[in-house]
């Protein structure tokens, strides 16, 4: 039987390591994987939590997340192809459009 | 003793494939990683007797998502640009090292690991944890069950609008 502070310690790390994702790269695709990577970070907590407590409700939130991401992978994807067809680009600093 | 082993291999693989995924230059190596990241939390949700979701995550997340980000990624023909990486990278590297022991030592203060872990309810279950998780879906958590299909439906639509090519008039 694994710890619960195990699960927690990796999924803190992944999720950080989406974090600094987010913050550093240019690339519009590479800040969605980092979104990803952090949604997935709270899947491995909510499950951790509800095999500690020996409760299904995790394992079903969890079910909704994977539900969420998929919507949010496909509008995201849509919103690059479109950006894509009107400027060209990906890097995120070139997208100021509604900057002010 | 072998379920340690699994668990070390899991987790190691997770991290490191997840920091490929945001420190690798060329786009489809992050997309690659990615997968290799998803796949490895996967098994980490076997491990936490999550079969239904960890079926799900190979299904949906690596089957689904990150065959459309490839799509995607073939069809923009990106450039494997030089700099890659926002000036600051050492700030943010610095804070998330910080973030990450901060919320550790957080809770590893907290009351919450001090409780003994309940665990007998649910490995001793008769029904397999696919029912227990559809029975979970159907009974207490129907509403969000169907909102969510609304938000998915509202996600379709929402792609399908915006990807269309606009008329040139």
């Amino acid at each position: 039987m694994i710890p619960l502070s195990y699960y927690i310690t990796v999924s803190t790390v992944m999720f950080v390591i989406g974090l600094v994702g987010v913050l550093i790269r240019k690339n519009f695709l590479i800040i969605l994987f980092s979104i990803e990577l952090m949604l997935n970070a709270a899947n491995i907590n909510l499950i951790a939590f509800s095999r500690h407590h020996g409760e299904i409700d995790g394992q079903v939130i969890s079910l909704f997340i994977i539900t969420i991401a998929a919507a949010e992978a496909a509008v995201g994807l849509a919103i690059i192809i479109v950006l894509f067809r009107k400027k060209a680009v990906t890097n995120v600093d070139e997208l100021n459009l509604m900057k002010w | 003793m072998t379920e340690l082993l699994f668990f070390l291999y899991f987790a190691v693989l997770t991290i490191v494939s997840s920091v490929l995924t945001v420190g690798l230059r060329s786009p489809v190596y992050c997309a690659l990683a990615l997968l290799s990241t998803l796949l490895h939390v996967a098994g980490l949700f076997v491990l936490l007797h999550a079969e239904f979701i960890a079926a799900l995550q190979v299904i949906v997340y690596a089957g689904a998502v990150v065959v459309l980000y490839i799509f995607v990624i073939m069809l923009l023909d990106l450039k494997t640009v030089e700099k890659f990486l926002h000036k600051q990278v050492g700030i943010a590297i610095f804070f998330g090292v910080v973030l990450i022991f901060e919320i550790l030592i957080g809770l590893f203060q907290s009351p919450l690991f001090s409780s003994a872990p309940k665990v007998i309810a649910q490995t001793e279950a008769p029904i397999g944890n696919t029912a227990e998780v559809g029975i979970a879906l159907f009974t207490k958590y129907l509403l969000p069950f169907e909102i969510v299909g609304i938000i998915l439906l509202g996600a379709v639509i929402g792609a399908l609008v915006l990807a269309k090519k606009v008329p040139a008039s």
